[in-house]
């Protein structure tokens, strides 16, 4: 107990001291994880009320693949990309392996899933309270979308947050496709799990209570998020 | 946003009277509404009257083209069912409100009817004054009491002009005072020319709206014309038990 004492009061003082090596790494995983949630958001929205809105062969079975991409073990991701990126793969000519770009692209993967789900169950539930209503008013489907989307806008905001807090805190998958290569690819998570395993736990502790502090943000963000919605929406 | 989607469409013409004929609707082997005819008339104000589970609701929903139905005709002046919709307007028993303040809420449905954009703030203030709901522009919809709520939704019915006004069970989860204020606001909008069709159970609602009755039954139209001959001699047994204040056994 008393080495963690020790070990989270040093933390605290390269915390204090801005420590170069340690403020990179955070910087990289927030570069990291928000570039991530963007692309996912892009991606994952759209998609979410596509399956929402639209009806068409195979609806069923590709909403069924998203919500259980939810669950997407992030090792498997990551060996996947892997083999994608690597030399013999089939992009490996773009030369991508170990680096940020595909972190990122494993980050997405686990995402997308993440925030289209969400996004498809908020536009939904919106759809089913609102269907007579537009329908009353004579607004075709394609006339609706704007509508439903600004007004599921809390909750799909809270699908990005979500998202994010995944990303942030996720380590299996960048660990296999980044390398956790010093001042290239290491990120709070994969630092945390080598310096843990070399023994080194102030610098683990260091970044330990920063992804922590990263992840309560998250929390108070999407708390808020539904507070303001609560008072908005009634 | 919707306003650059939806262009501004041509007024409809004459939308009523509009001719019922053999209307059927079933679900489950069930049938909901069973072979009902009548006309509904201009400029008069029509209480669907019955029990619940009469398929009040549903007749609504299907002259307002939510529900199509299963056989039968339903004869408009307005060949075109898309100017149909334009010269009408629907207010649900739970107003359905969107999340967003009371001149977003007016403001999407003039949008979506083609109403020009300069037009809006003048209508949105206009029909907000005849409700009593004036000053509550910026407060979010879904945060007024039931009877504003209600009210909001009568506001945004008007708000898009309409020649035929369909109220479903509009006071059926209100107080007396918010019921007084929701029937005063129909008979106003009855008085600017709007003809209304409403459904309720509430005999006293039907006695004091109606001008004209349709009498719902197990999804029968047992009873049909104008309101005091209704009142005075009910055609049928169910209508004479129901006018009784007889519970069904």
């Amino acid at each position: 107990m008393g080495e963690i004492g020790e070990a989270a009061a040093t933390a605290l003082r390269l915390l204090w001291s801005a420590d170069p090596e340690l403020f990179a790494i955070v910087a990289l995983s927030l570069e990291v994880s928000l570039t991530a949630t963007a692309l996912a958001a892009a991606i994952g929205l759209p998609l979410g009320a596509l399956l929402a809105l639209a009806r068409f062969p195979g609806r069923g079975a590709l909403v069924l693949l998203v919500d259980a991409g939810m669950g997407l073990p992030p090792v498997v991701v990551g060996l996947l990309v892997y083999l994608l990126l690597s030399r013999a793969g089939p992009l490996g000519e773009l030369g991508l392996l170990f680096t940020p770009t595909a972190m990122v692209i494993a980050q997405t993967i686990l995402v997308t899933p993440i925030v289209a789900a969400l996004a498809r169950r908020a536009v939904a539930d919106l759809l089913e309270d609102y269907h007579e209503h537009l329908t009353s008013l004579g607004l075709r489907p394609l006339a609706a979308v704007p509508v439903l989307l600004f007004d599921a806008r809390y909750r799909l905001a809270t699908a990005c947050l979500a998202g994010f807090g995944r990303a942030a805190a996720e380590v299996g998958a960048i660990l296999i496709v980044g390398g956790n290569i010093r001042d290239h690819t290491r990120t709070m998570t994969t630092a945390i799990a080598l310096e843990t395993s070399k023994g080194a736990l102030e610098q683990a502790l260091a970044l330990g209570f920063v992804l922590i502090l990263v992840v309560l943000a998250v929390n108070l963000a999407a708390a808020g998020l539904s507070t303001m919605a609560r008072r908005i929406e009634g | 946003m919707i306003g650059r989607l939806t262009a501004a469409r041509a007024e409809p013409g004459p939308l009523l009277p509009l001719e019922v004929e053999g209307l059927v609707v079933e679900a489950g082997g069930r049938r909901l509404l069973d072979g009902l005819s009548f006309t509904l008339r201009p400029q008069r104000c029509t209480v669907i009257l019955g029990p619940n589970g009469a398929g009040k609701s549903l007749l609504l929903r299907v002259l307002h083209g939510l529900v199509p139905p299963d056989r039968g005709v339903l004869r408009w002046p307005e060949p075109d069912p898309d100017r149909r919709r334009l010269g009408q307007a629907f207010v649900f028993q739970k107003p359905v409100l969107l999340r967003r303040s009371v001149r977003g809420d007016l403001a999407v449905a003039l949008a979506a009817r083609g109403v020009p954009r300069r037009e809006r703030p003048a209508r949105i203030a206009e029909a907000l004054a005849l409700v009593g709901l004036r000053g509550f522009e910026r407060r979010a919809a879904r945060s007024l009491s039931g009877g504003e709520q209600q009210r909001l939704a009568l506001a945004r019915a008007w708000a898009l002009r309409p020649q035929l006004l369909f109220l479903d069970e509009p006071t059926a989860s209100l107080d007396p005072a918010a019921t007084r204020m929701v029937e005063a606001i129909v008979r106003d909008l009855a008085a600017r020319g709007v003809t209304i069709v409403a459904s309720t159970h509430d005999l006293g609602q039907a006695r004091r709206l109606a001008q004209d009755i349709l009498f719902l039954h197990a999804g029968r139209l047992l009873d049909r014309g104008p309101a005091e001959a209704f009142f005075e001699r009910p055609a049928s047994p169910e209508a004479r038990a129901f006018l009784a204040g007889e519970l069904p056994a």
